[in-house]
């Protein structure tokens, strides 16, 4: 890791060092602009680079890519996600050398929900190429300066290669290696899956750091405060890969009434100071879901202002 | 064997509303093993239009004739002499045969009566699993025998994905996880080195992807 491989701010504060503090950001469900733009100044300055998602839960939103330029004009520096779902390898190479051309230079790969979760369930899916795959591709664009079929680019898209982890989907014992194999297929840095079973995590980011993963990649832990009992036992009983404890669902309740948002942060901001000395884990991704406005009050109680300039 | 379902028996009536006469023709194929194409199937089909009709008070007359295959002209042949009689044939085989129907009796109405699901075969009685997406190029000796483009929601070559749980597919609960099974037989079976690759992106040209395929013998064909 001694040259830049893309330049982005968060590579430059990783690679520095600084335990990086990122942030996740949904397009609106429609061309709502100026919503947008609210809810990118609340993140403005509190966290490294900021995740636009794409297409989450298969609910059609303004694309990725636009936002994402949207962001950048705003000065917030984007993490452009890619879902293998919606877009064969054509599409996503072109719209790779279109959000490069742009400016964006990190970019997250993923396989993406299965259409039949979201508001289109008729819709034909595509998954030409999976989401290991899709790193592999972005690298190869990156590294070798070609595409797919290695033909030549013409002025190769540098990106900073993120992707995915979830320690608490199945087959358990297999999801370090999973992990490993978004490493060896490119990935620069991993961002985890919100993470509310403490104990499992730690296991996994023992074996990751035995095998030396975080040698290899930057892993940021997943973080998402929750906003309400009833929204802990929605991801607890509906989100795919989600695993909540039973004692945390407990803790929220036995809040007093009207602080049970500020119990949902006090556990984060605990999890936070703990990932913070946990070995391997090189930043925390912060998923605060149409919660942007409390993003800096987190970040500030969780210690995490200034952000470093580089 | 090609899995079907029979098609709504509204939507059936609905395709047949003008006609008084018609021939219902099952096929011995694959259909018939799957009991939902064969000569009994044929005969409680033409029972259920037939009631259906009378109740409406248009009553419709129905021939049934189940032939070896609709998907070999050599059977679709057998019919020939008949189905000048009919206003309209109902094909009670899989896509193929309403195709290869139409085909050699460009004249006629051809209605499909099943709709075509999967490549699969039998898990038990009365129950049918998809197994094969016929791509083209067979990879399932990657993956101890379980095809994942065929049985993985999202065909990864690379998986299983973050919805996996409890062995279970994210999209339904009714769906296994084929991943989840491929990683426990390697891991099992002390081949996990095998997954510790990236496997390449899928050349899919010699799938659906490539356009309509014709397979030739050279040796055989005519």
């Amino acid at each position: 890791m001694n040259e830049l491989k893309s330049g982005s701010n968060l590579e430059k504060v990783l690679k520095a060092g600084h335990f990086a503090f990122t942030g996740e950001c949904g397009p609106p469900k429609g061309a709502n602009v100026e919503h947008l733009k609210e809810k990118i100044a609340h993140l403005k300055g509190v966290v490294d680079s900021v995740n636009i998602t794409d297409n989450q839960t298969a609910v059609v939103r303004m694309s990725s890519w636009a936002a994402s330029t949207i962001m950048l004009q705003e000065g917030v520096e984007p993490n452009f996600q890619m879902v293998c779902r919606d877009r064969n390898r054509l599409a996503m190479m072109s719209d790779i050398l279109g959000v490069y051309s742009m400016g964006i230079r990190n970019m997250l790969c993923l396989s993406g929900d299965h259409q039949s979760f979201g508001n289109h369930p008729q819709s034909k899916n595509v998954y030409d190429i999976d989401s290991i795959q899709l790193i592999a591709l972005v690298k190869k664009m990156r590294d070798e300066g070609k595409f797919m079929n290695d033909e030549e680019i013409d002025t190769p898209p540098k990106m900073f290669i993120g992707a995915a982890a979830n320690p608490f989907a199945d087959p358990a014992e297999y999801r370090v290696y999973r992990m490993a194999n978004k490493i060896r297929a490119g990935a620069d840095f991993i961002q985890t899956q919100c993470i509310y079973n403490m104990e499992k995590f730690r296991l996994f980011m023992k074996k990751a750091v035995d095998m030396g993963l975080h040698e290899k990649c930057y892993i940021l832990a997943g973080v998402t405060p929750m906003k309400s009992v009833g929204m802990a036992r929605y991801m607890a009983s509906s989100v795919p890969g989600m695993d909540v404890p039973e004692s945390l669902i407990k803790r929220l309740q036995g809040a007093e009434k009207g602080k049970v948002a500020e119990e949902g942060i006090k556990f984060a901001l605990e999890q936070i100071e703990e990932f913070r000395e946990m070995e391997g884990v090189a930043g925390v991704h912060l998923m605060a879901i149409e919660w942007e406005h409390r993003v800096p009050e987190i970040a500030e109680r969780a210690k995490m202002l200034p952000r470093p300039k580089i | 064997m090609i899995i079907a379902d029979r098609k709504p028996i509204n939507e059936i009536l609905y395709m047949i509303k003008d006609c008084k006469k018609i021939l219902i023709v099952g096929c011995k194929g694959c259909v018939t093993v799957c009991n939902v194409g064969g000569a009994k199937e044929v005969g409680i089909l033409a029972s259920i239009l037939k009631i259906a009709r009378k109740k409406e008070g248009s009553p419709i007359e129905i021939d049934e004739k189940t032939i070896e295959r609709q998907c070999d002209n050599e059977y679709v042949e057998t019919i020939k002499d008949i189905v000048n009689n009919y206003d309209a044939i109902l094909s009670m085989a899989c896509g193929v045969g309403p195709q290869f129907l139409s085909e050699m009796y460009p004249e006629k109405r051809i209605y499909p009566a099943l709709n075509t699901t999967s490549i699969g075969g039998a898990l038990r009685h009365g129950v049918w699993s998809e197994r094969c997406a016929g791509c083209g190029n067979c990879v399932v000796h990657y993956f101890d025998g379980m095809c994942p483009i065929a049985r993985c929601s999202k065909s990864l070559l690379n998986g299983p994905c973050g919805g996996s749980s409890n062995g279970k597919c994210e999209v339904s609960k009714d769906i296994d996880c084929i991943w989840d099974k491929i990683v426990r037989k390697k891991m099992q079976e002390g081949r996990l080195d095998d997954l510790l690759v990236v496997r390449e992106a899928k050349d899919w040209s010699t799938a659906r992807d490539g356009g309509p395929r014709t397979s030739i013998r050279e040796d055989i064909a005519e």
